[in-house]
């Protein structure tokens, strides 16, 4: 059924069955590769995205999940994101990645980690990650690069209400 | 300084260049350096392309050609620190290419063929690309010397321009190119002294992964060429199986299906998304013709194995008569090791795109082996191979599975019945099930031992495939598989000592193949398993036990030592801790490791530690080293905590990350990493870090419970101390 989708704040008029999950949606009828698929039930989180700014496993969302304007994000703006942009960042600070594929789904993850809790421990992290999968065993870099940006971010939103509030936890 | 190096040049350079041709690449094999004549003329008039690595263009654009694939390994940005630092280019100052399939430009001087494995390549790459930088570098400053009337050796390269320091004359590359490209191409080159590199021997920022943290990054699976269909594909489950019917009406109904195709073993749904695909092809009920494997199980691979250890093999090996020694110790010892099936499980599933016309085949693919992958679909459609095109992207993970190309073959003849380009992509399910599996793998060591508890023989008759004798026929001499006998006996100093091959196929159909950390992987377990034991009978520690067999490997022996220091070896630990070590000299590197384990009562185990030190010789880019140790050890450990691949019916009974697991953050242990120093030939390191990592936590196990475990995965069960 025809329906539209508002992905990276782009309007998509989109025709497909219902069931179709989000996945395959973005990847082959939108062409926004950026978002991988890896095991198609919701087992490794390289499909991960946000809607409306909540972390989701795309490759069993289907798009009748969603309420008429729903704002799906994928990693191709996670950028605007001023948590995405420190996470990118601290990716490429700690050299992450390896052959890279997990990684936009790891990043998702981490966004909507940091996003919902400013200065996680390592329990946090351990709770919110363990849900994606890296075979190349990035999973200690991954960490490292979550906590350094979540100790750049107040000065990444110096001013801002979200700024203050993880410098007053620290 | 430059002047200085150049004057030694033309006495040194004939020494050097035969020096460089001896040194290609560490190993048994010895492949001298070529760097062809026949490739030295130019492509265009307005192009330097004194060989099959460096393009430069009269605009002076620096186009670097990477004859190995980047999976993750870090092989773009090692690659281009050789030919940069020789080039005398800055990294922002070059572009990258990744070389197209071609076995007579970009074949692995050892493998002799195009192959990104082994974690051989930049072993490959090393004297390749560095002289192939240096030898443009050379015609560069020879047509600029010439130019200005002045000596060579007053000339000096550096960032992409030609100085003459004296006179203060200075032109860019690209003003050169057609005077350079002139010139003959040079064979004696000298390369530069260690002690100048800018950028061999530092962490450079990967080339690769700016464009990984915001999706840009085209991995196979995204390739999208314009008008691009979408295929599902179920391959029959039984081993070697073959279609029987399928009623294709069903597929047909789903909403965005085009069509059915059938091969001779499987069946693809093509449609307008792979979810429509995907979908049709679930909606097929297809019936297949089993074959001969219909009943086969993991109990019969597994006595077939054990059969098989009674069996004589091929003597790969043998010093002094180990029998006679054996017959005289004063007690003896053995041992019977069983290693399981693996499947690689990739991060990217297997996927193949594919546009077969009237005049040719265009694919779409991230492959380890190109070469391969070009023939295997010329074969398959009955063309000549000038006319497959192969369009090679970032690989989402290899471990050795994409050093195949069936999926290759696959998705030409699947594209071979569709109008235009065709996207196959497996399912997880299809792609744990249709794997070329790393097979069963048995061991038998005997040692004989003296009355002072030292070892007077060592035999090890080792039982599994030879994947070399299919996949790459040199390395299989003599009835003996090169790889599975790697690592057989260990660094280590035995009196005596005999390598027994006995080959041990799959049935036919059930695929094996090449999986990281290859024959160390299992010879590293047994080996260091069996040390550590002889030293336990001896009443002995392990590090020292080893320690006294190693007088013939200080480098070997260096690794250990560094690696129980760091790790504090003989520090105490609670009660149900324990630290296991385990050391490797394979694939031209040194690595030893150390694991510090806990185990509950309940037989819950938990990996809290891994100390590793690698002597990989020179690390061109240390925090590649760092990371591909890391990642190594972890791949690893989840093959030795889960890996499992079970038969039944001839099918394999896993398919997908709930029944075959795979480590994840929270079972992550901390992991150091700590490089030696060293101005020895560089190593490989993709591999070595998993092949070390079983035997560190089985004798880590050992040390924290008293229970030896010979057979993996890690049975939890048997650790239970209730």
């Amino acid at each position: 059924m025809q329906r539209n989708l508002t992905v990276n704040g782009r309007q998509y008029p989109v025709d497909v069955d219902d069931d179709t999950p989000l996945l395959w949606v973005l990847r082959d009828v939108l062409s926004l590769t950026g978002t991988k698929f890896g095991c198609g039930i919701a087992l490794c989180g390289a499909c991960t995205v946000h809607v409306d700014d909540a972390p989701r496993r795309s490759c069993v969302t289907p798009i009748s999940a969603f309420p008429d304007g729903a704002r799906i994000r994928t990693i191709e703006t996670l950028e605007d994101l001023p948590v995405g942009k420190a996470l990118q960042q601290a990716w490429l600070d700690v050299e992450v990645v390896q052959c890279g594929y997990c990684q936009p789904g790891q990043l998702m993850s981490a966004a909507a980690l940091l996003t919902a809790n400013q200065i996680p421990e390592d329990s946090d992290i351990d709770a919110v990650m363990s849900g994606n999968i890296c075979r190349c065993g990035t999973y200690g870099r991954i960490r490292s690069a979550i906590k350094k940006a979540a100790a750049e971010l107040p000065r990444a939103q110096a001013g801002t209400e979200s700024g203050r509030a993880v410098e007053g936890h620290g | 300084m430059h002047a200085k190096e150049s004057s030694v040049r033309s006495s040194a350079c004939s020494r050097r260049a035969f020096m460089v041709g001896m040194a290609a690449v560490g190993g048994g094999l010895l492949v001298s350096f070529r760097l062809s004549p026949a490739t030295a003329s130019p492509a265009a008039a307005d192009l330097l392309a004194p060989n099959a690595f460096v393009r430069i263009d009269r605009a002076g654009r620096v186009i670097l050609i990477l004859p190995y694939v980047e999976m993750g390994q870090g092989a773009y940005t090692s690659q281009t620190q050789l030919l940069a630092e020789e080039l005398e280019v800055d990294l922002d100052q070059v572009t990258l290419a990744a070389a197209p399939p071609d076995e007579s430009l970009y074949s692995h001087p050892v493998f002799g063929d195009q192959i990104t494995g082994g974690s051989a390549g930049l072993r490959g790459s090393w004297d390749t690309l560095r002289l192939a930088g240096a030898t443009a570098r050379v015609m560069l400053e020879t047509a600029a010397a010439q130019r200005w009337g002045v000596e060579c050796s007053e000339c000096a390269a550096r960032r992409g321009e030609v100085v003459h320091e004296a006179s203060g004359r200075r032109a860019t590359y690209g003003a050169l190119v057609d005077d350079a490209a002139r010139l003959p191409v040079p064979l004696d080159i000298m390369l530069k002294d260690p002690a100048s590199y800018k950028l061999i021997g530092r962490s450079v920022k990967r080339v690769d992964t700016p464009e990984k943290v915001t999706g840009a990054a085209k991995f196979g699976i995204d390739a999208l060429p314009a008008g691009v269909k979408f295929a599902a594909v179920a391959a029959c489950p039984v081993f070697g199986g073959k279609l029987g019917t399928v009623d294709e009406r069903p597929a047909l109904r789903v909403r965005g299906v085009r069509q059915v195709v059938k091969l001779d073993d499987a069946v693809a749904v093509v449609a307008d998304h792979t979810w429509a695909a995907r979908k049709g092809l679930a909606a097929l009920d297809i019936s297949w013709n089993e074959g001969n494997n219909a009943t086969l199980d993991t109990a019969r691979l597994v006595a077939d194995c054990d059969a098989a250890l009674e069996r004589e093999g091929v003597v790969a090996a043998e010093r002094g008569d180990p029998e006679a020694a054996e017959a005289q110790a004063a007690s003896r010892y053995e041992a019977v090791f069983r290693m399981p099936m693996l499947a690689h499980l990739a991060m990217e599933p297997i996927n193949c795109t594919a546009h077969v016309r009237e005049d040719g085949c265009e694919i779409w693919v991230g492959c380890q082996r190109l070469a391969l992958a070009r023939r295997l679909a010329a074969e398959a459609l009955g063309i000549p191979l000038e006319k497959v095109t192969i369009h090679n992207h970032l690989l989402g993970g290899g471990f050795g599975r994409r050093l195949e190309a069936d999926y290759v073959a696959q998705a030409v003849r699947i594209a071979h019945q569709v109008e235009g380009p065709v996207k196959v992509t497996w399912s997880r399910e299809e792609d744990v099930q249709h794997d070329y599996y790393r097979f069963h793998n048995h061991s038998r060591v005997r040692v004989g031992i003296d009355a002072q508890q030292r070892p007077v023989s060592f035999s090890h008759r080792i039982v599994g495939p030879s994947v070399m004798a299919r996949w790459l026929p040199i390395f299989f001499q003599n009835g003996v598989d090169l790889d599975m006998v790697g690592g057989a006996t260990g660094p280590y100093r035995w009196p005596a000592q005999r390598i027994e091959y006995v080959r041990q196929e799959a049935p036919p159909g059930l695929a094996t193949g090449n999986w990281r950390g290859v024959g160390p992987t299992r010879n590293v377990f047994v080996v260091e398993s069996v040390i550590d034991d002889l030293a336990r009978a001896a009443g002995r520690d392990p590090l020292e036990y080893r320690r006294s067999l190693l007088a013939d490997s200080p480098r070997a022996l260096a690794v250990l030592e560094r690696a129980a220091d760091l790790a504090g070896w003989g520090r105490p630990l609670p009660r149900g801790r324990g630290r296991g070590i385990s050391l490797l000299n394979d694939f031209g590197s040194y690595v030893a490791e150390v694991a510090e384990v806990s185990v509950e009562p309940s037989g819950s185990l938990r990996v809290e530690r891994v100390v590793c030190v690698v002597d990989c010789g020179v690390a061109v880019n240390p925090d590649v080293v760092h990371a591909q140790m890391e990642g190594g050890i972890i791949f690893g450990l989840s093959a030795a905590l889960y890996g499992k691949i079970t038969v039944a019916n001839g099918r394999v009974e896993q398919s997908n990350f709930d029944d075959c697991p795979v480590l994840r953050m929270n079972e992550t242990p901390s992991i150091e990493v700590h490089i030696v120093d060293s101005a020895e030939e560089p190593g490989g390191v993709g591999e070595p870090g998993t092949a070390a990592l079983f035997p560190a936590v089985t004798n880590a196990i050992y040390a924290a419970t008293g229970v030896r475990l010979y057979e993996l995965p890690i049975d939890r069960a048997r650790l239970r101390s209730a």
